[in-house]
């Protein structure tokens, strides 16, 4: 048995001439979140509706919870909880009658157990108050929480949601985290969608990045924050001093001069070989004037940027 | 979840018949299917109390088949009333609902919702069928009984005199009325297969309706011009105005049976269009 939740070969599609998704291999191993970063219009959502059988691929193949998409979907999909682009109900009905009208729509939905399962979803995500609304007097971030109810209906063994913090208040996006986090302690694998980087490093324990269709990088966060380019940064007046300290360690410092007469030195540096922590005692030992010590891993957000290009126009 | 966690894998059902519930529930509790419902249950009372109103005896055979004998007969109302309704405001119905059967779901998100419940999209297709199918025979069951209702308000109610000149008994008459709305729904079926294959080509349901209405507005053009004689017996709406054949006595069920065949043959080839349509369609709304 594949210890994968979601797992790609080469999936592809096109749009016309226009490759949407270029061979991607995804590899989302169970029991992760996962966070699916890219910016606006790189194929996220393509993917998604491939990995749900919305999309047929072009090429390539997909596996779900160890069985191929779109082939295996009647006994895929009611193993999954889905928010695809954005929530979307019928908004003459209430909360509710939604809900349970999506369950209807699974065969494996119990009819028995259906209301209770309604009513807890919809306490899961604060929306007791207005299950008998109809949905059009919903605001944005009350149907984003119907939409996480809905796909909270049954226990679920994968999760995939796109965007799911969209349109929430700050106390909306907290609560959000927090029902992910939850998840994630249930064993549920989470897949998510964001371009929201800060809501991707606090929340997931993997991540891949979609650039203009293709995948640019995949790993565990660790791995995606590029532990290795890591910098050391010193601040101290006694430049000299202190760039031959780091040299001896190995390092190769650079100098910049700050205002008041203090020097800012900066040298990349691989933790598995260096101890950070003996340069301070070395540069203390040296005599240097420590005013400042630092290291410095490069945000999430670096290294997005330094993958997919900056501006808007990234899907050349 | 902090109770014990429920199996994940339920026995499978085959059917699951909670979809079709909660479609037909959807659809008749609707504002717009309800305002439906009522304007065609006011088409016979329209008729009724023009009748009732105006001085005016008619000739026999004069204005809309069966209306020189709504004043003798109120169970005539239903009959005229339906003769009105099929050419247009019934087929418009029919557009209103299976053209909104995809297309609204479209339109919406929750097609994508649905598929992902999962629905199953044959299963999807045979739901959203049948809801037309529901549609059609409780519009044209409503217009019989409205009819009958006000006809027998407004007018003596009696044994009716069938078109071959026999009498029948008031109770075989509501029988005969129940006849000619299952008739007029089996007419419709065939439009209904139309309006849902349609329903798959797009996103904007108003075009899915309009285009289907336009269909049987086409035939029955097509059927008036003598010149295309030869295709007048395949055309969706040449059996239409058949149902007065449910008035004679024997009942004259040729022209039930070749409708029927008729429009099994429109349901068969639009239900397989709208099959090899929506089986593998991107759904990108």
């Amino acid at each position: 048995m594949t210890d994968l939740a979601i797992e790609t070969h080469a999936l592809s599609r096109r749009f016309g001439a226009q490759a949407a998704v270029a061979g991607i291999d995804l590899a989302v191993p169970r029991g992760s979140v996962f966070g699916f970063l890219g910016p606006n219009g790189s194929g996220k959502t393509t993917t998604i509706r491939m990995l749900l059988g919305l999309v047929e691929p072009t090429s390539g193949e997909s596996l779900v919870l160890g069985e191929s998409m779109p082939r295996g979907w009647r006994s895929v999909l009611p193993r999954v909880g889905a928010l695809v682009e954005g929530p979307a109900f019928l908004p003459y009905l209430s909360g509710a009658a939604n809900l349970s009208r999506f369950d209807a729509a699974d065969r494996d939905g119990e009819r028995r157990t259906r209301r209770d399962r309604v009513e807890s979803a919809l306490a899961r995500v604060g929306l007791s108050h207005a299950a008998g609304k109809p949905v059009k007097a919903y605001s944005l971030g009350m149907k984003q929480r119907l939409g996480l109810a809905n796909a909270m209906l049954r226990p679920r063994e994968l999760l995939v949601l796109d965007e799911p913090t969209n349109g929430l208040d700050p106390q909306g996006t907290r609560e959000v985290r927090n029902l992910i986090r939850s998840f994630a302690a249930d064993g549920t694998t989470v897949f998510v969608s964001s371009h929201l980087l800060v809501e991707v490093e606090q929340l997931c324990s993997h991540a891949a990045v979609m650039s203009a269709g293709s995948i640019v990088a995949q790993g565990t966060l660790h791995d995606l924050h590029g532990a290795d380019a890591t910098t050391v940064v010193v601040r101290t007046p006694d430049a000299e001093a202190a760039q031959r300290v780091l040299r001896e360690a190995g390092l190769d410092p650079t100098a910049v001069p700050l205002d008041g007469g203090d020097q800012r030195i900066t040298a990349a540096i691989d933790q598995s070989t260096v101890d950070a922590d003996g340069l301070v005692s070395a540069l203390v030992a040296a005599g240097v004037r420590v005013r400042g010590f630092a290291l410095d891993e490069p945000t999430l957000e670096d290294r997005f940027v330094a993958l997919t290009g900056e501006g808007f126009d990234v899907v050349a | 979840m902090s109770s014990p966690k429920p199996a994940l894998h339920t026995p499978r059902r085959l059917v699951g018949l909670d979809l079709l519930i909660s479609e037909l529930a959807v659809l008749f509790r609707r504002r717009r299917t309800i305002a439906m419902l009522a304007s065609i249950a006011l088409i016979p009372i329209l008729l009724a109390v023009a009748v009732a109103l105006s001085s005016a005896v008619l000739e026999p055979g004069q204005g809309p088949p069966f209306l020189d004998r709504v004043t003798q007969n109120g169970l005539f109302v239903g009959f005229t009333a339906m003769v009105v309704g099929i050419p247009l405001f019934l087929p418009l119905t029919v557009g209103v609902v299976a053209g909104d059967t995809i297309a609204g779901e479209a339109a919406h998100g929750t097609l994508r919702y649905l598929l992902v419940a999962p629905a199953g999209r044959i299963r999807l297709l045979l739901v959203k069928y049948a809801g037309t199918v529901a549609w059609a025979l409780a519009a044209t069951t409503t217009l019989m009984l409205s009819g009958a209702v006000i006809g027998s308000i407004l007018f003596p109610v009696g044994p009716v005199t069938l078109l071959s000149g026999d009498v029948i008994a008031v109770p075989e008459a509501v029988l005969r009325i129940l006849l000619v709305a299952l008739y007029v729904s089996v007419s419709l079926m065939g439009l209904s297969a139309i309006g849902l294959f349609i329903s798959t080509l797009t996103d904007v349901p108003v075009g899915a309706m309009a285009a289907t209405v336009v269909v049987p507005i086409v035939s029955q053009i097509l059927d008036a011009l003598p010149q295309l004689a030869w295709m007048h017996p395949y055309l969706l709406t040449h059996y239409w105005l058949g149902f007065s054949d449910i008035l004679r006595n024997p009942i004259e069920w040729s022209s039930f049976g070749s409708n029927a065949v008729l429009q099994l043959a429109y349901i068969v080839i639009f239900g397989s269009l709208a099959y090899g349509r929506f089986a593998t369609k991107s759904i990108l709304s």
